[in-house]
């Protein structure tokens, strides 16, 4: 993976400085909340419903065994023994000084880390495949872009103060595993009369107003794409709303001008930008290229898996996912235990996946936009020990996919924009559905939580999508059938009428009955649910 | 009743106002009447407390209860963690909150 | 209002700056101030004998005129650019990579503080509108040259 030189060491490093300094400022009195918030944003620090939130970034939700050491290290001694992993890829620590914030970032700059633009009003963390570099099924590995981007708009001078905030995912395979089209950028890698380069889609999003980003560019080499994206922003940061906070991001700019006028203001920005000099040579695409080679694979290491022991069959089957190096597999560490709280690992679990990714998985670990974790090179041969590992830390639950792997945001138990809490109604899905025949009967079934409309739970995304909201004090839930954010992207609907915790199990048990009644042979629910239309399952819940 | 709550500045510790000083505990919190706003400001201009707001509760033999539930959260910690509330020893603390 | 700061090593513009309106009235001033929701670009006929452009930050977060900035110094303009407004000592180092060179914020700023502001970075990963050679430029040196 990528390794800092001093230019980037020194980088990290000034913003500790400048950190530690701005944070002495508020203290003592010398700039006000008002003043500091942005500043305080830009290095992911929030003040949630308990205390201040610092979210680290997971750059492409790369990590190594020492990084999630030290994530390990700062959640015994600066939080409270664990971590919460974000659908952005990102980790947040729920209980965080502020006092303490710049003693924290230092840490993570000794093991190349940070906490840089993880809020803001700017690019965030850039987000990506997690299974990249390994997948059967990528054009090539879509970090080393990931990367190039990531330097590109750390402190951007001009886009450090955009309309709202700004996410980009890229991808380089045809499953997308990285809800690419809900981004304000998604690009997707692919070749191009034997050259690599970028497809672009600008304006998705969730949040009150769902959109999925339409194709801006067919194709930008590498070399220009860097002033292509300045060109994207450029138009953004002038044109997009200032007078409503609600319609300030990039997809009600490029929805209200239309997709081919935005394009054409880009294009025209784009064939000026690009004349300015601000593209690095292909060569720096290809040193950022070199840290992310392939690791030593063992050559004909064995493809065949003692499968004998049931319960390993089980996990083998649920958790492992087909990978470009025979006799090698990627393994996804569930942190949906039932009952658990989605995403949360403890000090002591996060210590344990780190060992296991350096005994293991040389050295490396992913983060997943469903908050899970990838053991991303594991030899077949492994998997047993691994697991065995796994089970003992109530790590090993056989559900990737299924209806009790939950996206869950924090919600109203620590969020303070949330409107009603979303961690007891998964818990209580992930309840009623324990079952595994049950689960596994269901077969990939997305279900995912926001406890508010600004959908950082992906709800406008599941397969099933519930929507928090507060209705006169009290908590309610509204139902969302027949999203996804993979590559058959598509925006859930509401079903009706919302309902109260317990209700809301029950509807989605009405809901998946519905399905098991009328599904065809090898229909997914939201395929079922495609060819049907929405009407049966109203029927079933309100009818 | 009205009571005024925040964070504290330094450590992000929920905080309540007890009529001079603040408190980690809602029970102790006071009624501030109309003065809630202009106590907000006092306190946070000497960086005493961080984002201040004033809410409704109800007096209740066991103090001040937030009208609000994000309220009643932040004053006992998160439902889903029981151990990380205040009162982590007592089972039935999160049926104040629901 | 203070002072304005100055980074460059001319004596600061002192006639007044005009709107844009005014200006592209009657074109014979020499400063002229853009708000927020100008388009720069319609002063680019005028560039060379501009001695001042001051742009407006009514708001700190409204980053429109870094845009602005850069635009202007990307059409080639040489005079004095400066930020007036709410303009916050922690952005003062941003804008002076998109091209400004002399600052009026609204509220005083802390010449020490802007001094440790500015020098805090050496290293910068994007080129922009000011010198600074960005480190991808460093790193491929021998083969760019």
């Amino acid at each position: 993976m990528y390794q800092y030189d001093q230019y980037d060491q020194s980088i990290v490093d000034a913003r500790v400085e400048e950190f530690r300094d701005q944070v002495k400022r508020r203290l003592s009195g010398a700039i006000t909340e008002d003043q500091f918030k942005p500043l305080r944003l830009m290095n992911g620090l929030y003040l949630q419903l308990h205390a201040y939130m610092l979210r680290v970034a997971v750059p492409y939700g790369t990590l190594s065994s020492r990084q999630m050491h030290l994530l390990a290290h700062i959640a015994r001694k600066y939080d409270r023994g664990y971590g919460h992993f974000t659908t952005r890829q990102n980790i947040q620590y729920n209980w965080i000084k502020l006092e303490d914030a710049p003693d924290i970032l230092a840490e993570l700059a000794k093991v190349e880390m940070h906490a840089i633009q993880t809020s803001g009003n700017c690019i965030r963390n850039i987000s990506s495949d997690q299974y990249a570099g390994a997948a059967a099924d990528e054009v090539t590995d879509p970090r080393p872009w990931a990367e190039l981007m990531r330097q590109w708009s750390t402190f951007h001078p001009e886009f450090s103060y955009l309309p709202r905030k700004f996410k980009i995912a890229v991808i380089a395979s045809p499953e997308d595993r990285a809800a690419m089209r809900l981004h304000d950028i998604g690009i997707e890698l692919l070749e191009k009369d034997g050259k690599l380069g970028a497809k672009v889609f600008v304006g998705g999003g969730m949040g009150r107003t769902p959109m999925i980003a339409p194709e801006i560019k067919d194709f930008v080499g590498a070399e220009d794409l860097l002033s292509y994206l300045e060109a994207c922003l450029r138009v953004y940061n002038r044109y997009g709303r200032r007078d409503n906070i609600y319609k300030a991001r990039i997809k009600i700019l490029v929805h209200e001008i239309g997709a081919d006028e935005y394009r054409r203001q880009v294009e025209e920005e784009f064939a000026h930008v690009k004349t300015l000099g601000i593209d690095p040579p292909v060569a720096e695409l290809e040193r950022i290229s070199a840290f992310f080679a392939a690791p030593a694979y063992e050559a004909g290491a064995p493809d065949e898996i003692d499968l004998s022991d049931p319960d390993f069959r089980i996990w083998v089957q649920a958790q492992t996912v087909a990978h470009k190096q025979p006799g090698y597999t990627i393994v996804n560490i569930s942190l949906k235990p039932i009952g658990g709280i989605p995403g949360d690992a403890s000090a002591d679990q996060i210590d344990l996946m780190a060992d296991l990714a350096e005994k293991y998985s040389f050295d490396e670990l992913r983060v997943t936009h469903a908050q899970n974790i990838v053991l991303p090179n594991v030899k077949k041969a492994d998997l047993y020990a691994i697991w065995q590992a796994l089970d003992a830390a109530g790590l090993a639950t056989p559900n990737l996919d299924l209806i009790s792997d939950i996206i869950a945001c924090p919600g109203l138990d620590y969020c303070s924009l949330a409107n009603a809490r979303s961690i007891p109604v998964a818990q209580k899905i992930a309840e009623r559905f324990a079952d595994l025949d049950r689960q596994r009967d269901l077969g990939e079934l997305k279900l995912k939580i926001s406890g508010c409309i600004n959908a950082c739970g992906h709800h406008h995304a599941g397969h099933i999508g519930i929507l928090g909201v507060d209705r006169k004090g009290t908590e309610n839930y509204q139902l969302l059938l027949g999203g996804s954010g993979a590559e058959d992207v598509s925006l859930g609907k509401i079903t009706g009428p919302g309902f109260d915790e317990d209700g809301v199990v029950d509807a989605i048990e009405k809901v998946t009955d519905t399905y098991k009644a009328l599904r065809e042979d090898g229909e997914r629910f939201v395929d079922t649910y495609r060819r049907v239309g929405i009407e049966p399952f109203k029927e079933a819940i309100y009818g | 009743m009205k009571i005024l709550t925040g964070n504290d500045l330094p450590t992000g510790d929920v905080v309540w106002w007890t009529g001079s000083d603040w408190s980690r505990h809602v029970e102790e919190a006071a009624d501030v009447d109309e003065q809630g706003e202009m106590i907000a400001r006092q306190e946070e201009a000497a960086r005493r407390v961080n984002a201040p707001y004033v809410i409704e509760a109800t007096a209740t033999p066991q103090g001040p209860r937030p009208a609000h539930i994000k309220d009643r959260i932040r004053a006992l910690g998160p439902t889903v963690r029981a151990d990380l509330t205040l009162k982590p020893a007592d089972p039935d603390a999160g049926n104040w909150v629901i | 209002m203070s002072n304005p700061v100055s980074l460059h090593d001319r004596t600061l513009h002192e006639e007044p700056a005009v709107t844009l309106d005014a200006f592209l009235d009657q074109s014979n001033a020499t400063a002229v101030r853009i708000e927020p929701d100008e388009d720069v670009r319609a002063l680019f006929p005028f560039l060379d004998r501009l001695a001042l452009i001051e742009v407006s930050f009514p708001a700190f977060r409204d980053g429109r005129g870094y845009s602005a900035a850069r635009i202007l110094r990307e059409a080639g303009y040489k005079g004095e650019l400066r930020a007036q407004g709410d303009v916050l000592v922690d952005q003062i180092p941003l804008m002076r990579r998109c091209g400004f060179d002399s600052f009026a914020p609204e509220h005083p700023v802390d010449p020490e503080v802007l001094k440790a502001t500015l020098e805090r970075y050496d290293q910068f990963y994007q080129g922009a509108a000011d010198a600074a050679v960005p480190v991808w430029k460093r790193r491929h040196e021998s083969a760019l040259a």
